[in-house]
């Protein structure tokens, strides 16, 4: 008798679970954003100008953890004078249930080209910056971010 | 949800013409109107979108924020000290309120 409950009660614990995965799986999924959601938000920010690489370190970690805090710091080559400075920091995340993270906007008065935030990303993407400088050009760098952990669930 | 609280660190004091780190820190659910409830409703979105950072009333850094900015946001920039004066640190909220906070600096 008494085996005969622990038994149900492993059965019961093993079926909840079952349960629990499909709950998951099962679950609809929200919309997400992709590359060419990313790449809409900055055809309306800059149309087609075209972008080149350099100049932009983005920091962001390989792996991260918890997605629901992911460190990312940008630092982009520059004088930072009157004459020359960047004007604005784009971050999107393609993975994410929408592209933007964050805008940044430097003044000369800044020093240097360099800030840090932490942002969600809900599953393993591509994270892209694009630098405004005040002449007008733009250059872009990408990083995969892998998560272990989703930053957005309910 | 409790009031914000924010939080900022900035060096007392500089000598002219060194860059400085200033580290901010608010307290906020930065709600992405993704979540469900456990009702199954919509969570209505409530971020801070806006973060603005002055020196004597002069534009030094500015951020926008969107849903992908985690809770409880950090910011962290630069400034490169000139003069003796006072940061003014503004926070806006997605419901029209402003959170604000201040910090002297003093040129060694």
């Amino acid at each position: 008798m008494g085996s005969g409950n622990r038994n149900r009660s492993r059965r019961d614990a093993l079926r909840l679970a079952f349960a629990a995965g499909a709950a998951l799986v099962l679950a609809p999924r929200l919309a997400m954003a992709d590359a060419k959601a990313v790449a809409d938000e900055i055809r309306k920010l800059y149309g087609d100008k075209p972008q080149s690489p350099g100049k932009i370190k983005l920091d962001v970690p390989q792996i991260a953890e918890n997605g629901l805090v992911v460190p990312v710091s940008v630092d982009i080559e520059s004088p930072m004078s009157d004459a020359d400075f960047v004007k604005a920091v784009h971050v999107f995340a393609d993975g994410n249930p929408l592209p933007q993270v964050f805008t940044f906007r430097f003044t000369p008065e800044c020093g240097k080209a360099s800030a840090s935030t932490r942002m969600r990303l809900a599953q393993t993407q591509n994270v892209i910056c694009i630098a405004e400088m005040s002449n007008g050009a733009l250059f872009s760098a990408k990083a995969e971010v892998k998560v272990t952990i989703g930053g957005c669930g309910g | 949800m409790a009031n914000p609280v924010p939080r900022v660190r900035v060096p007392a004091q500089a000598k002219a013409g060194e860059t400085i780190e200033i580290k901010t820190l608010i307290s906020h659910e930065m709600e992405s109107g993704q979540r469900k409830d456990s009702a199954g409703k919509l969570i209505p979105r409530q971020i801070i979108n806006k973060f603005t950072a002055t020196f004597n009333g002069k534009m030094v850094f500015e951020a926008d924020w969107f849903t992908s900015i985690s809770a409880n946001p950090y910011q962290s920039f630069f400034y490169k000290v000139r003069e003796t004066g006072e940061f003014k640190f503004t926070w806006k909220d997605d419901n029209g309120s402003e959170y604000t906070a201040a910090a002297k600096l003093t040129v060694a």
